[in-house]
């Protein structure tokens, strides 16, 4: 993969070295079995990723339960090391940095989590909350700390007067912005979010979709962005990269993607999401069948074989690469 | 025009809590055709789950029909005994529900939950029970049914455990089928392959379909005629065709306007409905959305809009009082309609 | 599963241990020693310490415990030191008895139990309920000696129905009745008392499954809330209880030697109070050791019947 690479944003070509560096990440969970609790086998949930996230760009990873995008964002958070495989956050190796270092970039990125219901400790106000990073770090005194919870509850919708209630007193929508607040507290250069919407009602999707591409001109954020709503990931990504099985099938622009999807299981994906105009119902759709394999016994060769409408011999045999293009796929036979 | 297989008419529907009457359901009217699907749409608390319970009377021990009436080809629901009712449920109605993984019982295998329904409805012996549940599984395209059918839930996955539940609700050749949120919590190429399968047995059989989601994408695959609810009221209510092509209500269109489209070009914003549901202590006067709306005006702050129909069309009714010109000849087109 | 099993078996063997040695040190801290229950005005320091030496009380503690262990190995678990009985057939007359009121007791608790638990359960916040909530936390709170004494008092003493203690009434040949009347106090106090806890159990069990999805499915097929409660809702709220009895035979061990003593019941909670005040080391040993067996045996009990019921778990 090429190191730097031009991305365009708004017009505007820029050449940039990328923010994090994805090399060859795996992330394995062993399978104990037998008197002696062996370890007979792995669920691969991440088998083998290359890519890079470029400063100021919105890269989404989208895939169905159990691809390993989610796992992907946290082993990148270090939340969950990763077995294998690199994580470089501007060039620095992030399994080799120590201590102090390594707390000065965990506040260079931070994560939006799922459920706006459980990730709030329901025990502390929200002014608390958010005020626990900035004092946490020694960034700022309890003056200045809350100063800034002041002005970040203002910039994600809420008030002020909301400092002093607790979590469960606000609404789904509510406690996911107070989620984006705790992450913007430490100024991060990163954002993952990992299916920040995916529990929300329809309108407070949107609301929150706009809100996060707001604060990203404002405060010029780099956002991995995971989910599994192929529109909410249209509107918000400049870059998609659909995973499958622990893998990366195919990475390109968002638009590149959706127009020109090269990869079979990208063309599945697109097709069978239900589009809300009653006239393209009878479209024609390629719904495949079976559930998808176990990450702890994949396919041989390549991972979509078993469910690929146009799968060859040598698919069961040889696993294809990415190849090192702006708009990589995996396949021996990539469609257009 | 055929005989309505369901209809439902002024529905309200009510719990007691510690803080007094919770009205959820403040009135909803709607009926249905054998054979075909309507479309419940709206987001969490606007009513539409409690109207499906409402019709399966599973409403538990503080819910209870205030007012209105449930006729299931002429049998009237809600005055029903608990026991004649229970007749009815996995009968004549079924009902699949959102969480597959966790509808099944885990103690019992499928087919013991399959048999036990078959037997109770339908008076088959054992051995007769059992043969017909495998090929139910084997029409809701579950591979090497006779084995799955001794298995225990947890061996299936969500999308299969889906299958069950929908072989389940049509063993006993249903009048109508609700299904409540069915594909929410599945993956989006396993929810393609349930909605197709939803499609295809349909068009096999007269069962007619309720389908509950808060996926507008969803009913435009899926239903033939669309209701929107909004805090406990129907807002809207059109065939789905005109309901995407020329929706009237403003949450209607606050509502697919905050999609984001696949087909189109990417979007430099996204609509989005300013506010959120008020809560039933906040619960407006007049119009119920009056807070969110665009539109607003002074009629709707004070006076509660009525639920009627619009450019002469029968069956497309908003509840909003912008169309309220249309009202007069609207109404003159019902009266008239009567005496034919 | 099979290796399950055997992995669970491999494992007891150094807990047992380690129990044992436990067990041994405990007993040779406390104060005293076997010789004293002999002492009497006549007896010379030169026949202390001969009767000292006999008994291999001069050895240090490892030598002692080893010398126990190994007999322990080859099947010996020694003499009594007051009545020179061996310890085996000693202790085995005494298992029997004590067997028969652990298992009636827990009989009688889940009896009690399970249905009140339910009921307390689907109708929850109710006067039932209340009654309920109010009869366990009596159970919990009572000591078994109260409860013992005062029922001894009343059954036997005023009302005259029932015996007063033992198991046999003296004198005459025992027989099966004769054993019941003697096993129903002592029994139901032991019983009333795990009842109490239990409740608890599977109340909080039953309306963990009183909120679950697949009762919706039940009731939206037409059954019956009567099935949807006891058949669909039960066997799920069954499996943790399951579970607690496992957790209830070390209680009920406890329980059994205070409800033995106030009862004069000749089981191993008798002959260990016995034991404990003459000193009577090898005993204590090979009691101490039979009640570990049953906790390891009663917990492995326990997981074996937990896969046996749940068909979610598999154990590899």
């Amino acid at each position: 993969m090429s190191v730097e690479m031009s991305l365009e944003k708004d017009g505007i070509f820029k050449e940039l070295s990328p923010l994090v560096e994805i090399q060859n990440l795996k992330k394995y969970y062993p399978i104990k079995k037998g008197i002696l609790s062996k370890t007979v086998g792995h669920v691969k949930a991440v088998d083998g990723l290359n890519f890079s996230i470029y400063p100021g760009e919105t890269i989404s990873l989208v895939g169905e339960s159990g691809c390993g995008k989610s796992t992907t964002g946290r082993a990148i958070v270090k939340l969950d090391p990763p077995t294998d495989g690199k994580v470089l956050f501007e060039g620095k190796d992030m399994a080799t940095i120590q201590n102090k270092e390594l707390r000065k970039i965990r506040t260079d990125m931070q994560i939006i989590f799922q459920d706006p219901y459980s990730s709030l400790n329901p025990r502390k106000r929200i002014g608390d909350l958010l005020a626990e990073p900035l004092i946490a770090h020694q960034l700022a005194t309890k003056e200045e700390a809350n100063k800034k919870v002041d002005r970040m509850l203002e910039i994600v919708g809420l008030t002020k007067f909301h400092k002093s209630r607790y979590p469960h007193e606000f609404s789904g929508g509510q406690r996911q912005r107070v989620g984006i607040a705790r992450a913007l507290m430490l100024n991060p250069k990163l954002i993952v979010c990992d299916e920040p919407v995916s529990a929300l009602d329809v309108s407070i999707q949107a609301q929150v979709l706009n809100l996060l591409k707001d604060l990203q001109k404002e405060f010029n954020l780099t956002y991995l962005f995971i989910a599994h709503g192929l529109g909410a990931v249209k509107y918000i990504s400049d870059r998609i990269a659909v995973m499958y099985l622990g893998k990366i099938v195919e990475i390109g622009k968002t638009e590149e993607i959706f127009k020109n999807p090269k990869h079979p299981y990208t063309k599945v994906l697109l097709s069978a999401y239900p589009i809300p105009n009653p006239h393209l119902r009878n479209r024609e759709r390629i719904v495949v069948e079976g559930d998808v394999p176990s990450p702890a016994n994949p396919p041989q060769g390549c991972r979509f074989h078993t469910r690929c409408p146009m799968v060859q011999a040598i698919c069961k045999e040889k696993e294809p690469l990415l190849n090192a293009t702006d708009h990589s796929v995996a396949c021996h036979f990539p469609l257009n | 025009m055929g005989q309505n297989i369901l209809e439902v008419d002024k529905l309200q529907t009510a719990f007691r809590t510690d803080k007094g009457e919770v009205v959820s359901v403040e009135e909803v009217t709607f009926q249905l055709q054998p054979g075909e699907t309507i479309g419940i749409v709206g987001e969490s608390g606007c009513g539409k789950s409690v109207t499906s319970l409402s019709i399966m009377r599973l409403l538990g021990k503080h819910g209870y029909i205030k007012k209105g009436s449930i006729n299931l080809s002429g049998k009237e629901l809600t005055k029903l005994t608990e026991a004649e009712m229970r007749k009815v449920r996995g009968n004549e109605i079924s009902m699949i529900f959102q969480e597959p993984m966790t509808s099944l019982n885990p103690v019992f295998t499928i087919g013991n939950q399959m048999v036990e329904l078959i037997r109770l409805h339908m008076g088959l012996n054992a051995k007769k029970a059992k043969s017909y549940a495998v090929e139910m599984l084997e029409k809701v395209g579950i591979p090497r049914a006779e084995v799955i059918i001794d298995e225990y839930p947890h061996a299936l996955s969500g999308g299969m455990r889906q299958r069950v539940m929908i072989a389940m609700a049509l063993s006993c050749k249903p009048k109508l089928l609700i299904a409540d949120e069915p594909t929410t919590a599945l993956d989006v190429t396993i929810q393609a392959q349930i909605l197709e399968l939803m499609k295809s047995l349909k068009s096999e059989s007269e069962t007619a379909i309720m389908m509950i989601t808060h996926d507008l994408g969803v009913i435009a695959e899926m239903a033939d005629k669309v209701i929107v609810m909004y805090a406990g009221q129907v807002v809207e209510e059109a065939d789905v065709f005109t309901l995407f092509d020329e929706p009237k209500h403003p949450y209607t269109k606050g509502l697919i306007d905050s999609i984001p489209h696949l087909e189109y070009d990417s979007q430099e914003k996204l609509y989005s409905i300013p506010g959120s549901v008020p809560t039933l202590q906040q619960m407006p006067k007049g119009c119920r959305f009056h807070t969110r709306c665009p539109h607003v005006t002074e009629k709707c702050i004070s006076d509660k809009p009525p639920h009627i129909c619009i450019d002469n069309k029968p069956d497309h009714k908003v509840r909003c009082w912008l169309y309220e010109a249309n009202q007069q000849e609207g109404m003159y087109k019902e009266e008239r309609e009567v005496h034919v | 599963m099979f290796q399950y099993i055997i992995r669970r078996l491999l494992i007891a063997i150094p807990v047992l241990l380690g129990v044992t040695i436990f067990n041994f040190l405990i007993i040779n801290l406390a104060p005293g020693n076997p010789v004293d229950m002999y002492i009497n005005p006549d007896t010379t320091q030169a026949d202390i310490d001969a009767k000292k030496e006999a008994l291999g009380l001069n050895d240090p503690i490892y030598i002692q415990y080893f010398r126990w262990l190994g007999n322990l190995l080859q099947g010996d678990f020694g003499f009594s030191y007051t009545t020179y009985e061996p310890v085996l057939d000693l202790v085995l007359n005494r298992v029997g008895p004590t067997l028969l009121l652990m298992s009636t007791a827990l009989i009688i608790a889940y009896i009690i139990a399970i249905p009140i638990g339910i009921l307390s359960a689907t109708k929850q916040y109710s006067w039932i309920d209340y009654l309920t909530t109010t009869f366990s936390f009596l159970g919990v709170s009572i000591p078994n000696f109260f409860l013992g004494l005062g029922s001894i008092y009343v059954f036997a003493l005023v009302l005259n129905i029932l015996p007063t203690g033992g198991m046999f009434t003296l004198g005459s040949n025992g027989g099966f009745m004769d054993t019941l009347f003697h096993l129903i106090m002592p029994a139901a106090i032991l019983g009333t008392g795990i009842a109490g806890s239990t409740v608890r159990y599977v109340r909080s069990s039953m309306l963990e499954v009183l909120g679950q999805d697949y009762l919706r499915t039940a009731r939206a097929k037409g059954l019956r809330e009567f099935i949807v409660t006891n058949k669909h809702g039960l066997k799920n709220a069954l499996i943790p209880i399951i579970t607690i009895i496992g957790m209830e035979i070390p209680v009920l061990i406890g329980g059994a030697v205070v409800t033995e003593q106030i009862f004069q019941w000749p089981g191993l909670g008798q002959l260990t109070i016995q034991s404990i005040s003459s000193r009577d080391y090898p005993t204590l040993m090979a009691i101490n050791f039979i009640a570990a067996l049953a906790v390891l045996f009663s917990n492995l009990l326990t997981d074996i019947l937990y896969a046996v019921v749940d068909p979610r778990i598999k154990y590899n």
